[in-house]
C-alpha cells in the first residue's frame, strides 16, 4: 500500500492502481468521459486532471493515467484544475450542443456554454473520447472502427466511412459511447448500426431476436461452441 | 571501402588518405544543400565540370553539404586559396576556370559585396554573415562530399568513437556528456547525460537510440541540412550514444520530405556498415550496433517522443501520457534514449575535445553552440552557428544583416510555431535556453523568423495557430477544440469583428490548453499568442476597438490612397494592379478605388516613390 494526501485527507491505495481509482476509492467524484471500465485508458478527455505535489513543484496530470505514488500530495479540486475541465466544458458544449449527457455535466460542474464559440453542428455527440474503438479493438477482437485524419477534422467510424466487413454488429460501441452517440437501430429481425443491416438471429426455444447471427457466428468461430448452442438468448440458457 | 577491424585499421586508413592528400591540389566546392539546388546549383556544377574537362584540367568539383548562406546561392569556393564567389550563374563558369582556377585571378563581381561597406570580401570566413559563426558542427559541411565517407574519414570523423571504444568506459562517456552540459537541441533543452544514464539503468533489451530528424517547424531547416550535408557526423554521434547506453539497434527518423536527407543517410549508414563501423563488432570491439531509417510521414506531432515511438511502431503518430519515461519505457516500451540529430552531431566534437573544452563554450546552463535559420524580414537568410549566449541583436543585424529595404525590426520568434514573439526592446537578449524561456520563447529547434513593422502581431499569432490547429493529432480536447477556438476568435479579430473580452477569454483558453493538454504541442499551442498579448496588446486594442491594423495587413481593416504629393503618375501601379482598381492619367497623381481594391500589396511592391498609404 502507498499513503497519499488527497484533498487534505490521508488515503492509501494499493501498489499499482491508478490514482484516479484511489480518488474514487477514497469517495472524491472525479468526473470522467473517456474512462470507461471495458477499455484501457487513452487520457482523451482531460476531465479528470489533477494537481500534483512533490516537494515544491506541483502540476497538472492525468489521474486515470498516473499511477499512485508514496507521500504524494493530490488536490482534485484547486484553481488550475477546475480552470481545465471548465474549459474541457465549454469546448464540448461547443462541439457537441445536443448532448444532455455533457448539459448535465456541466451543470453539475457550474460551466456555462461560451457564448463566443459558434456551435458546431455537424459533430453530432461524438466527443472523440476513442472507447468505441478500444472497445472494438480490445474486448471485441475486430476492429471495425477507427479514427481518421487529425486535429479538428477527426472522426471515428469504419474505414472510408463505408460498409464494414469486419462489423459483427455487436452494438459494444454503443455500450461504452458516453454519450450516445452512435446510432443503432434494432426492429426485430435488423439492426442496423454503422450504415450496415445486420439480419438477427431469433431464439431457438422463445423465438425472441436477440443478436445478430454475425456476432454468433464470430464468437462460435472464437471459442470453439458450436453455433447450434449459441442460438438459444441468455434469459432462456 | 575496406572493412576496418579495430581503431589502429581506422587511424592507418585515416593517415593513407592524408598522405594521398595535396593541400596545394586545386579544388572546387560548389554548396548542393536543398537551398541551393532550388537556384539551379547542380547545373553549375556540371558545367564546372564540363569545362575543366574542354580545359583538360586535374581539378576536382565537389558537391558539398549546404554552406549555411542561402540568401547568396549558388556558393563556390575555390580552394586552396578559399575564394569565395556567390550568387555563381552558369554564364559566370568558363571565365571561373579559365581565369580564377587556371590563374589565380579573382573575379570581382563573383565576390560579396558587403552592402555597408561596399567593399567586396575575398574570403569566407570575412564575410560578415560568417565572421562571428563558430561553426563546430556545420563547418564540415562545407568540405564533405555527404556521399563519400573518407572525406569525413580525411577531417578526423570516427576518431571520437575509435577513442571511445579502445579507451573509455561506457560510464566514461557518460559523464563526459554529463560533464560537458549537452542539452537536447530538438526543443526540451534536456540534459543529454542524464538521459542517457537513466536508460543505461533502466532495465529491458534490446535498448534503442534514435535520431530525431522530423524538423517541422516552418522556416526551420538546421537539421535538414546537417543530415543532408554531414550525415556522418549525426551517425558517428548515435553509435557513441549507443555504446554509452548499451544499445543494439537505432533509429534515425526522417521526413520523407526530405529526400536528399534520406539518401545521404541511406547511402552513409551503408558505406559505415561496410567500413566496419555499423554492425557486429564495430571496430573490433565487443559492441554491435545498427541504424535503420525510418521515413515520417510529414506530421509536426511526429516530432514529439511519444508520437515518434507510435509512428516508428507503426501506428497512428500520437502522443502518450508520459509518465514513465522514454529511457525506461519508450520504443515498443524498451529503453530509448530520444535525441535530435543536432544533439547527436554535437557528441563526437565533446569525446574528441573533451569535456571541458565543450563547457568553455556558451553560457552558464547552456554549453556548446546552436544552428539557427535566420528566416523572414531579414537580408541575409541562412543557417549560422553561434556559441550559445550571442545576443539577438549581434545575430539579427551582424550576421543577419538587418532588415531588408532599410525597414524597422519589430519582432523575432523564436522556437518554431509553438515558441513566442520577442520584442524590439528584447534585443540585447543572450540567446540561450533558460533566456528565452524566460521571456516566453524558447529555444525549441533553432528557428528564428524576423518580422519588420510590415508584420501584423495578430496576424502572425493567427498564422502561427492556424498551423497548429492543422497539425494537432486530434487526441485531446484541450488542444483539438481548443486552439481551433482561439483561432477562430483571432480571425474574427483580424476581419473587424473582434469582441471587448476576447484578450481575456484567449488568455483564459491559453491557460486551460497549457494546463490541460496531452503533449506539449499543446501546452506550448498557446505561447504565440500570450507572447503578442503580453508584448503587442495594443495591437490587439486597436484592432478590436478602433477596428484598424496598425501594420496594415488585416484585409478587413486597411485602405489604400496614393499620397498626391509623391505620386509621379508613371503608371506601374495600374499596369499591375490585377483588378483595375487603379486610375489616373500620366504624370498625372493616380487614385485608387476601394470598392474595387483587394488590397494584395501589388502597387506597393511595384511603386518606386513610397506613394501608396495604408491605414
Amino acid at each position: 500500500m502507498v499513503n497519499m494526501i488527497i484533498d487534505g485527507k490521508n488515503i492509501s491505495a494499493p501498489k499499482d492502481t491508478m490514482l484516479l481509482a484511489a480518488i474514487r476509492g477514497a469517495g472524491i467524484s472525479v468526473p470522467t468521459l473517456c474512462a470507461h471500465e471495458a477499455v484501457s485508458r487513452s487520457g482523451s478527455c482531460r476531465l479528470c486532471v489533477v494537481e500534483i505535489k512533490k516537494g515544491n513543484r506541483s502540476r497538472i496530470v492525468t489521474s486515470c493515467l498516473y499511477g499512485v505514488e508514496e507521500g504524494l500530495v493530490v488536490d482534485t479540486k484547486s484553481d488550475r484544475v477546475l480552470n481545465v475541465r471548465r474549459l474541457v466544458m465549454e469546448l464540448l458544449l461547443a462541439r457537441c450542443p445536443e448532448s444532455d449527457v455533457l448539459q448535465k455535466m456541466a451543470l453539475e460542474m457550474g460551466a456555462e456554454p461560451q457564448p463566443r464559440f459558434v456551435a458546431d453542428t455537424d459533430k453530432g455527440k461524438c466527443i472523440l473520447c476513442r472507447s468505441c474503438v478500444r472497445v472494438c479493438e480490445e474486448v471485441v477482437g475486430v476492429s471495425a472502427i477507427g479514427l481518421f485524419a487529425r486535429g479538428s477534422q477527426k472522426t471515428v467510424g469504419p474505414p472510408f466511412h463505408e460498409q464494414s466487413d469486419v462489423c459483427i454488429g455487436c452494438g459494444a460501441c454503443v455500450y461504452v459511447c458516453p454519450t450516445g452517440h452512435i446510432e443503432m437501430i434494432s426492429t426485430g429481425e435488423k439492426r442496423k448500426i454503422w450504415g450496415r443491416r445486420f439480419k438477427m438471429q431469433p431464439c431457438d426455444k422463445c423465438g425472441k431476436f436477440f443478436a445478430p447471427v454475425d456476432q454468433l457466428k464470430y464468437i462460435s468461430k472464437k471459442t470453439g461452441v458450436p453455433f447450434e448452442e449459441l442460438s438459444v438468448c441468455t434469459d432462456c440458457r | 571501402m575496406i572493412k576496418m577491424n579495430n581503431t589502429q585499421a581506422l587511424r592507418q586508413f585515416q593517415d593513407d588518405l592524408k598522405r594521398q592528400y595535396d593541400p596545394k591540389k586545386k579544388l572546387v566546392t560548389i554548396c548542393a544543400g536543398t537551398g541551393c539546388r532550388g537556384y539551379g546549383c547542380i547545373k553549375v556544377k556540371e558545367e564546372l565540370e564540363a569545362e575543366i574537362k574542354k580545359q583538360n584540367m586535374d581539378v576536382e568539383v565537389r558537391a558539398t553539404g549546404c554552406f549555411g548562406f542561402c540568401e547568396k546561392g549558388p556558393l563556390v569556393i575555390i580552394h586552396p586559396e578559399k575564394i569565395f564567389y556567390q550568387q555563381v550563374k552558369i554564364k559566370d563558369v568558363p571565365d571561373i576556370i579559365s581565369k580564377t582556377v587556371a590563374q589565380g585571378d579573382v573575379l570581382e563581381k563573383l565576390l560579396y559585396r558587403d552592402p555597408q561597406t561596399n567593399e567586396t570580401v575575398m574570403k569566407e570566413e570575412d564575410v560578415p554573415f560568417y565572421k562571428k559563426q563558430n561553426r563546430l558542427v556545420f563547418g564540415q559541411n562545407g568540405l564533405i562530399d555527404p556521399t563519400r565517407i573518407e572525406d569525413y574519414l580525411i577531417l578526423g570523423g570516427y576518431s571520437a568513437l575509435a577513442k571511445a571504444l579502445s579507451g573509455m568506459t561506457p560510464e566514461g562517456v557518460i559523464s563526459e556528456v554529463k560533464k560537458a552540459g549537452l542539452r537536447g537541441r530538438g526543443g526540451g533543452g534536456f540534459l543529454a547525460g542524464i538521459k542517457w544514464e537513466g536508460s543505461r539503468r533502466a532495465h529491458g533489451e534490446p535498448k534503442y537510440v534514435i535520431g530525431n530528424g522530423d524538423e517541422g517547424d516552418p522556416g526551420a531547416y538546421m537539421d535538414r541540412s546537417l543530415m543532408e550535408g554531414n550525415p556522418h557526423s549525426v551517425i558517428e554521434g548515435m553509435i557513441i550514444g549507443a555504446y554509452a547506453i548499451g544499445a543494439s539497434e537505432g533509429y534515425i527518423y526522417v521526413r520523407n520530405e526530405y529526400p536528399l536527407a534520406v539518401i545521404h543517410l541511406t547511402m552513409a549508414i551503408e558505406s559505415a556498415r561496410e567500413a566496419g563501423l555499423l554492425g557486429r563488432n564495430i571496430l573490433g570491439a565487443d559492441f554491435s550496433f545498427d541504424i535503420k531509417i525510418s521515413k515520417g510521414g510529414g506530421a509536426f506531432v511526429c516530432g514529439e517522443s511519444s508520437a515518434l515511438f507510435a509512428s516508428i511502431e507503426g501506428r497512428a503518430g500520437e502522443p502518450r501520457a508520459k509518465y514513465v519515461h522514454a529511457v525506461e519505457k519508450g520504443l515498443w516500451d524498451k529503453p530509448t534514449v530520444l535525441n535530435n540529430v543536432e544533439t547527436w552531431a554535437n557528441v563526437p566534437l565533446i569525446i574528441s575535445k573533451g569535456a571541458d573544452w565543450y563547457a568553455s563554450i556558451g553560457t552558464e546552463n547552456s554549453k556548446g553552440t546552436k544552428i539557427f535559420s535566420l528566416v523572414g524580414k531579414i537580408n541575409n537568410t541562412g543557417l549560422i552557428e553561434v556559441p550559445m549566449g550571442m545576443t539577438l541583436r549581434e545575430i539579427i543585424y551582424g550576421m543577419g544583416g538587418g532588415i531588408p529595404k532599410g525597414r524597422k525590426f519589430k519582432a523575432v520568434q523564436t522556437g518554431g510555431p509553438s515558441g513566442g514573439c520577442i520584442p524590439e526592446s528584447l534585443l540585447d537578449l543572450q540567446v540561450d535556453f533558460d533566456r528565452l524561456y524566460e521571456v516566453g520563447s524558447m529555444m525549441g529547434s533553432g528557428g528564428m523568423i524576423v518580422m519588420d513593422d510590415r508584420s501584423c502581431m495578430v496576424d502572425v499569432a493567427k498564422y502561427f495557430l492556424a498551423f497548429l490547429q492543422e497539425e494537432s493529432c486530434g487526441k485531446c480536447v484541450p488542444c483539438r477544440e481548443g486552439v481551433r477556438r482561439m483561432r477562430e476568435i483571432l480571425e474574427d479579430i483580424c476581419a473587424g469583428k473582434g469582441e471587448e473580452g476576447d484578450v481575456e477569454l484567449l488568455e483564459h483558453i491559453s491557460t486551460g490548453i497549457a494546463d490541460g493538454s496531452l503533449c506539449a504541442l499543446g501546452g506550448s499551442a498557446p505561447n504565440p499568442v500570450l507572447s503578442t498579448i503580453k508584448y503587442f496588446r495594443e495591437e490587439y486594442d486597436a484592432h478590436i476597438r478602433d477596428h484598424r491594423c496598425p501594420a496594415g495587413v488585416c484585409k478587413a481593416l486597411i485602405t489604400y490612397s496614393i499620397d498626391p504629393e509623391k505620386c509621379t503618375g508613371c503608371g506601374l501601379c495600374i499596369k499591375v494592379c490585377p483588378t483595375q482598381a487603379v486610375s489616373g492619367e500620366k504624370k498625372k497623381a493616380h487614385t485608387i478605388n476601394n470598392d474595387l481594391c483587394t488590397r494584395c500589396g501589388a502597387c506597393i511592391e511595384s511603386c518606386k516613390f513610397d506613394a501608396i498609404n495604408v491605414k
